[in-house]
């Protein structure tokens, strides 16, 4: 909290009165919300042994266990594919040559603009018109892929051309080709400085998986739904959605608590000097991506130079 | 192709104003709940500090189709009746989004120069000078674009309400297709709404952006 700490003095004695005072407001606000909330599961009996139980079923654990798996096996293809699409668009984005930049550009552009769910409903229930059948698996993985790679494709994009001119100009000076430039001297560097943000992205991506729930993938929340229904476990649809919620939630802040250890050793090691600029107390957010993505992050190089 | 559009006004027209309720009804409460989210995160009471860092670290970690799924199948459940599908997921997109909104802010008040807060003060600012004069008006200059990127991000999210009875362009195929339009055609313009109204926004994210452009 080093940046905003400036905006306000050490507080003095009724400074520390009144911080106290909504400090207080604070906690008697968030008591009053958990009260009401644990009324509500009280009052509709969700405490309950019998709603409960189905917790205590092995073969119950078994399918969270494979709902889980298929939400990670699409999460893990989805994120290889994207990574390799970002590359191709990045680079076609950055070419010398109208005839791929503009064609590229137009293509990030567009796979940008629709969202990924409708993207998943044309490849799922559009294709099979015109005679082409994806399983939910397929459609989610090529709707991911599309999706977060052309998000990616501008990370890397904004990597490199933050860069300094002169890291460039010295790959050509050494005699170097445009490959080679690319290839040795500007992409690694970009990758290094943009790794937070593209772990960030991937925590997107993770999510995005439980879109596929909506197109019939038996993933995790698939999972939640079909326990939350089943009568015969007296429809624990709120128990579920406790034990479901906390399975994502714990995997999504592994991948972000990640992403903040990579971004604090970045910022720590000095061969990166790329859009760095240390936030607060809390790693990178989309944000951040966005301010780099834009220049207003005060950039070194051609984004910020205005 | 057109007698898909062009022959379903009705449904289409239903559709597109499920989509700007979703978008504007989520976008308003993300934008009140975020900004409160956001000072809180700024403050200097730690309390509330804490609770603005685990709220959005706590929600953006959660799929928003987990989220929408509490409200629309967890909620009435609680709550004990029956509610409308329209009126939860309109929450679910704020709480969610108000994350952004918080972290948009947050950044925003960051890229203001500590210098800048730090003259401010040395003339004798009070705190909320510093904030009204000085801070706010350039961090709120900065953060129009991002700001803007969220908001449509919002607009694409909408879409999720589809898996909750919500009729919205997400959901207009399983209209359609008991009215025996071609799946294919009704998808495909969904897609073209949806980059038309993207289009739009970033327009106007350009427009805006180099309208208040702030020159360091």
């Amino acid at each position: 909290m080093s940046q905003t700490s400036v905006l306000y003095d050490l507080p003095g004695p009724r400074a520390i009165a009144r911080n106290r005072l909504l400090g207080m407001i604070t906690i008697v606000v968030l008591l009053a919300l958990f009260g009401l909330l644990v009324w509500r599961m009280l009052d509709t009996g969700q405490f309950d042994a019998s709603k409960w139980e189905a917790f205590g079923y092995a073969a119950i654990w078994q399918r969270i266990l494979g709902g889980l798996l298929n939400t990670l096996s699409a999460f893990a293809l989805a994120a290889v594919g994207a990574l390799v699409l970002g590359f191709v668009l990045a680079i076609g984005r950055l070419s010398d040559h109208a005839w791929v930049r503009v064609p590229v550009a137009w293509i990030t552009e567009l796979l940008r603009a629709v969202p990924v769910l409708v993207f998943m409903m044309l490849l799922y229930y559009a294709m099979p018109v015109i005679g082409v059948r994806f399983s939910p698996f397929e459609a989610v993985v090529i709707a991911l892929v599309a999706y977060n790679g052309s998000v990616l494709a501008e990370v890397i994009r904004a990597g490199v051309e933050s860069l300094p001119r002169g890291q460039q100009e010295a790959g050509y000076a050494v005699g170097l080709r445009k490959a080679g430039v690319m290839r040795l001297i500007l992409l690694p560097q970009a990758i290094r400085a943009m790794m937070p943000v593209v772990i960030s992205q991937l925590v997107v991506t993770l999510k995005d998986t439980a879109l596929g729930f909506i197109i019939t993938y038996e993933e995790l929340l698939y999972v939640a739904k079909q326990l939350g229904s089943t009568a015969g476990l007296d429809r624990p649809i709120i128990q579920s959605t406790i034990v479901i919620g906390a399975i994502y939630i714990v995997i999504c802040l592994l991948l972000s608590w990640f992403a903040n250890y990579l971004q604090r050793r970045t910022e720590a090691s000095p061969k990166v000097q790329g859009p760095q600029k240390p936030l607060a107390d809390d790693g990178v957010t989309d944000t951040q991506l966005l301010l780099t993505q834009r220049g207003v992050d005060g950039l070194p190089g051609k984004a910020g130079g205005q | 192709m057109f007698g898909t559009l062009f022959d379903n006004l009705d449904l289409w027209g239903e559709a597109l104003v499920g989509t700007l309720v979703l978008f504007f009804g989520g976008g308003l409460i993300a934008l009140v709940l975020g900004f409160i989210i956001g000072a809180m995160r700024v403050s200097p009471v730690p309390i509330a500090r804490a609770v603005g860092t685990a709220y959005v670290n706590l929600v953006r970690n959660t799929p928003l189709t987990l989220l929408f799924f509490v409200f629309a199948l967890g909620v009435p459940v609680l709550a004990g009746t029956r509610m409308d599908f329209l009126l939860l997921a309109v929450c679910a997109l704020g709480l969610y989004t108000a994350t952004y909104v918080a972290e948009t802010l947050r950044s925003g008040i960051n890229t203001v120069p500590v210098g800048q807060a730090e003259a401010a003060r040395a003339i004798g600012l009070t705190f909320g000078q510093v904030m009204g004069l000085v801070v706010l008006p350039q961090a709120g200059r900065a953060v129009i674009p991002p700001m803007m990127s969220v908001l449509i991000a919002l607009l694409k999210n909408t879409t999720v309400a589809a898996g909750f009875s919500v009729l919205n362009l997400g959901s207009i195929r399983n209209y359609l297709s008991e009215r025996g339009e071609n799946a294919m055609f009704v998808l495909l313009w969904v897609a073209i709404i949806f980059i038309a109204l993207v289009l739009l926004l970033s327009w106007l994210q350009r427009v805006l952006e180099n309208k208040w452009r702030v020159a360091r």
